[in-house]
């Protein structure tokens, strides 16, 4: 399997010469394609930088990162927002579903904007519709649905367009725990079932222990790295658990 | 401190202000513009009769004024509460820092203060340059000749516009204090906070709303014009009003619903880009929007009908004047007049012997017995026209008489008809440059120009009619009548002349009037005005020479009926120019800052687009669109209620206003309209650009 993300030293600064905060103090690591990766750490322990940084949404100090071959850092303008239109795929603690726009049409649009034809998006609407199990709601507003749904169909946008890599932030973060527990589930279908390859930012370790490999940030630097490996997730739940209290970090945290 | 604060969230939200500076500087300039009109240049050059309209003019303008004060105040109170509403979280970290609201009032007065001070002197720069020109539109429209350009500033209407906008901004400050004062500090730091539900039209009651209007504003639009024969009363039209603007709304509430229906079947379109947001979010917001939609559309209606109409109005009259005067002076007199006559309030006249006398002879002598320079004339003509009591309007009428009777009740059946000899009529028509007509012996024509009276006319002479003069008869030879005059008048009043054979036995006694038209011998305007005042002024040595005689010429000049009726014309477009402006900015203003008040509220979703992968193009490109349809529909549905509208208007001026004449003045309304509603569209998308962009 080929690497789909190769973070190569990346630094990230804020403010000035005098007043300098590190967010991101050289990070490095690989995802490989069909992994599901977790990033955890404490507020402020640079994991949200490192998501926006990855998404484009925001631009490295130093160092580089390659989605697929080809180097994010150096793209601009246009290029960059095509890029993150047909590489990337998002899932946002919020949902961030148009309330205006139906379920099918939440989906719909992130294929309108790529320009794919009319029957292509019908076709596929409805395919990954009923595999993420949403058909029947596919006609209903975002406020006539629950927030496990809800949090479906922004899946199901995300992986509609075949992206390279889905970014979910904190996706269980609105969630009540037997949504979180669906829509987890969901992920691990994503993965396992259509080869999805998930880097999941999120502080909370049940949802965490649904990744085959977690990175632990403390104050923009890698920390810590757990994997999965041929355990049940019981005991990856314990094992994240323990590099948390290792971390010194907030038990409220845990649940 | 306050001041700073106060100077600096202006320049930090100078596009937000945008909207509201636009109006104000606008409203500044068109109010300084006509409220100037009195003290411009061409005002000064025009003559007398014209200086009696133009004051008529200026008063009107001044009541108008008022109301368009109102308007306009009414407007900035509105716009106003818009910019505080968009500050609501400013405002209340003001208040969480322990500032009390008549420091946030202060705030706002200050700001008020600010944007008022500097829209009134660039309103007033901007009305004083653009009054310029008006003057040369005026020059233009009232003929007044202006040789030299001189620059006018007219410091009454300073005054003024700088005292009614003084009292609107006093009236912001006073509606924004009882703004503020209301304000509660939770409401205040949670404004950004509002959950919107979308309410879902049924669409199968949206598709049948909208036939059902359809098929209203088909029927009341077929009513003005195909059928405009049946409105013969004015309470039959205001049914038609009715439904007018009923269809209006139901046409805004449905047919979001209705295009949504229609485009989502056509998964191509629907599904392209950002096409179904856009749909989605005219339908989401159309809810809000009928009302407002609905009024500046029929706003717009209005100021489109009324603008193109009155200039069409205006250029038709223009034209037709020219037209209907080719002389400079028409001269009449009555000719043999009897001893003693009875006039129609059965008062009992009698005549001088002199009076008797000069009726007997031309009106040349009596010209020339008066005093008369002579010289100052040329192209001189004067003609006998005849009458007799065998030849009456019933007699002409013959068979159809008791038929036209029962149609018009009204009309003089027993007045002589006017009969002229063709090569007495050739002459002037050769003058005037109009149709020349041969006849034969035993034949004559009937000339008219009066619509109305042409129809009856024709009629009659359809079926041959045969008229009697001096036990001869003579056959129309032709089966309608011709065109043609011989008085000068404003428009086509000709009720008709029955032209007859030179050799026709037509005698002294039968003479009705002396007829003479002339032109000035003069080349220049001013020399004109010279030699009409022979004719016009009281000072006039001939005019007193003719009365203390008693004796009575009448008579019409060019000038004189020009001045009467350009004025008329003149009045009617500035003031319709003037409303249709104001109706224009207030409509305009209203539907750009509802337009920034949705950008504000769905900031929000276009965030989600830009997530999720949108570039900003498309962004951008979603948000024109959307805007573009929200002040696009309005104007559609205007101009459609307009080609209707203008029709019915133009029928309702009966001739006074011809079809012809509505191209120029429809290309001018577009202009106008297209400049004041084009730079507000692309102020609204500016702002919300703004407003939308992430920080």
């Amino acid at each position: 399997m080929g690497k789909v993300l190769e973070v190569k030293n990346i630094e990230k600064y804020y403010g000035n010469k005098s007043n300098l905060t590190k967010a991101i103090n050289n990070i490095s690591f690989d995802v490989e394609k069909g992994e599901f990766v977790g990033i955890m750490g404490a507020s402020g322990s640079g994991k949200s930088t490192l998501l926006n940084i990855i998404s484009t949404i925001d631009r490295v100090t130093s160092g580089h990162i390659i989605v697929n071959g080809e180097d994010i850092t150096k793209l601009k303008g246009n290029k960059l927002n095509k890029f993150r239109r047909e590489e990337l795929g998002f899932i946002f603690q919020d949902f961030n579903l148009l309330d205006t726009l139906t379920a099918y049409e939440n989906i719909a649009i992130a294929l309108t904007i790529q320009k794919v034809n009319a029957k292509e998006i019908d076709k596929r609407v409805n395919e990954i519709a009923d595999k993420l199990g949403i058909k029947e709601i596919l006609k209903k507003y975002p406020y006539q649905v629950s927030g496990g749904q809800k949090q479906r169909i922004a899946s199901a946008r995300a992986i509609i367009t075949n992206p390279k890599l889905i970014l979910a932030d904190e996706p269980t973060g609105a969630l009540d725990s037997k949504s979180a527990r669906q829509l987890l589930e969901n992920f691990e279908f994503l993965n396992k079932k259509m080869d999805a390859t998930i880097l999941m930012v999120t502080h909370d370790a049940f949802t965490a222990s649904y990744a085959n490999r977690i990175l632990f940030i403390k104050d923009g630097k890698i920390f810590n790295e757990v994997i999965k490996g041929n355990g049940t997730r019981k005991q990856f739940f314990e094992k994240i658990i323990e590099v948390q209290t290792l971390l010194g970090g907030d038990l409220n945290d845990v649940i | 401190m306050l001041f700073k604060l106060s100077f600096n969230n202006m320049k930090k939200s100078i596009k937000d202000y945008a909207i509201y500076f636009l109006t104000l500087v606008l409203g500044v300039a068109i109010f300084y513009m006509f409220n100037s009109l009195d003290s411009q240049q061409a005002m000064l050059q025009v003559s007398q009769s014209q200086r009696e309209m133009i004051k008529l003019m200026i008063e009107m303008l001044g009541y108008i004024s008022v109301f368009v004060a109102v308007v306009l105040g009414l407007l900035i109170v509105y716009a106003s509460n818009f910019l505080i509403n968009r500050r609501k979280k400013e405002f209340g970290i003001y208040m969480t820092l322990g500032m009390g609201r008549r420091q946030i009032s202060k705030i706002i007065l200050m700001e008020t203060i600010f944007v008022g001070i500097i829209s009134l002197a660039i309103g007033l720069i901007i009305g004083i340059f653009a009054s310029q020109f008006m003057s040369i539109l005026v020059a233009k429209m009232f003929e007044a000749n202006m040789s030299e350009f001189q620059f006018v500033f007219s410091k009454e209407a300073c005054i003024k516009t700088c005292i009614y906008f003084a009292v609107m901004y006093i009236a912001v400050m006073f509606f924004n204090t009882i703004t503020v004062s209301r304000y509660k500090l939770i409401n205040l730091l949670n404004a950004s906070k509002k959950n919107e539900r979308v309410k879902i039209k049924n669409p199968f009651i949206c598709i049948l709303v909208f036939l059902i209007a359809i098929s209203l504003l088909g029927y009341a639009y077929w009513k003005v014009t195909g059928d405009f024969q049946s409105l013969n009363t004015a309470d039959k039209i205001l049914p038609l009003i009715i439904m007018g603007i009923v269809s209006t709304i139901l046409i805004f509430w449905s047919l979001s619903g209705f295009i949504l229906q229609l485009i989502q079947t056509r998964k191509k379109i629907y599904l392209k880009d950002t096409n179904m947001f856009v749909l989605r979010q005219i339908n989401n917001k159309i809810n809000t929007m009928v009302a407002s939609m609905s009024v500046i559309c029929l706003m717009l209606f209005m100021t489109i009908s009324i603008l193109s109409s009155s200039l069409a109005l205006r250029n038709t009259m223009q034209r037709e004047l020219i037209d209907m005067t080719p002389v400079d002076l028409n001269l009449y007199k009555i000719a043999n007049l009897p001893e003693k006559t009875v006039n129609r309030y059965g008062k009992e006249i009698i005549y001088t012997k002199e009076q008797i006398e000069d009726s007997r002879i031309t009106i040349l002598e009596t010209l020339k017995n008066n005093e008369f320079d002579m010289k100052v004339l040329k192209d001189i003509i004067e003609i006998p026209t005849y009458a007799t009591n065998e030849l009456t309007y019933k007699d002409f009428l013959g068979d159809m008489y008791e038929e036209t009777k029962v149609e018009f009740p009204g009309l003089a059946y027993d007045k002589t008809e006017q009969i002229v000899k063709v090569s007495d009529y050739n002459k002037i028509a050769r003058l005037y440059g109009i149709d020349e007509y041969n006849l034969n012996d035993s034949e004559y024509i009937m000339i008219c120009n009066f619509d109305s009276m042409k129809q009856i006319r024709d009629k009659v002479l359809k079926n041959g009619s045969i008229i009697n003069i001096a036990g001869k008869k003579y056959n129309s030879k032709y089966s309608e009548c011709k065109s043609g005059f011989i008085q000068m008048s404003t428009s086509h009043t000709n009720t008709g002349i029955i032209i007859v054979p030179d050799n026709c036995t037509l005698t002294n006694d039968m003479k009705e009037m002396s007829f003479l038209v002339a032109n000035y011998n003069v080349n220049t305007e001013e020399e004109k005005e010279k030699v009409e005042e022979l004719f016009s002024s009281r000072s006039s040595g001939f005019i007193q020479n003719l009365s203390d005689k008693g004796l009575m010429i009448d008579g019409f000049t060019k000038i004189s009926i020009m001045e009467a009726s350009v004025g008329l014309a003149t009045i009617v477009t500035f003031i319709a120019i003037y409303l249709g402006v104001i109706f224009l900015i207030a409509s305009s203003a209203i539907l750009a800052l509802k337009q920034l008040t949705d950008s504000s509220d769905n900031k929000q979703r276009y965030t989600i687009l830009r997530k999720i992968g949108c570039d900003e193009n498309m962004i951008n490109k979603s948000l024109f669109r959307q805007i573009g349809i929200f002040f696009g529909v309005p104007l559609a549905l205007a101009i459609i209620h307009s080609v209707f509208g203008i029709q019915f208007a133009i029928q309702m001026m009966a001739g006074l206003a011809s079809k012809n004449d509505l191209l120029p003045s429809v290309i001018a309304t577009v202009i106008i309209i297209g400049t004041i509603y084009g730079l507000y569209f692309w102020a609204t998308y500016l702002g919300s650009k703004n407003i939308i962009k992430e920080e």
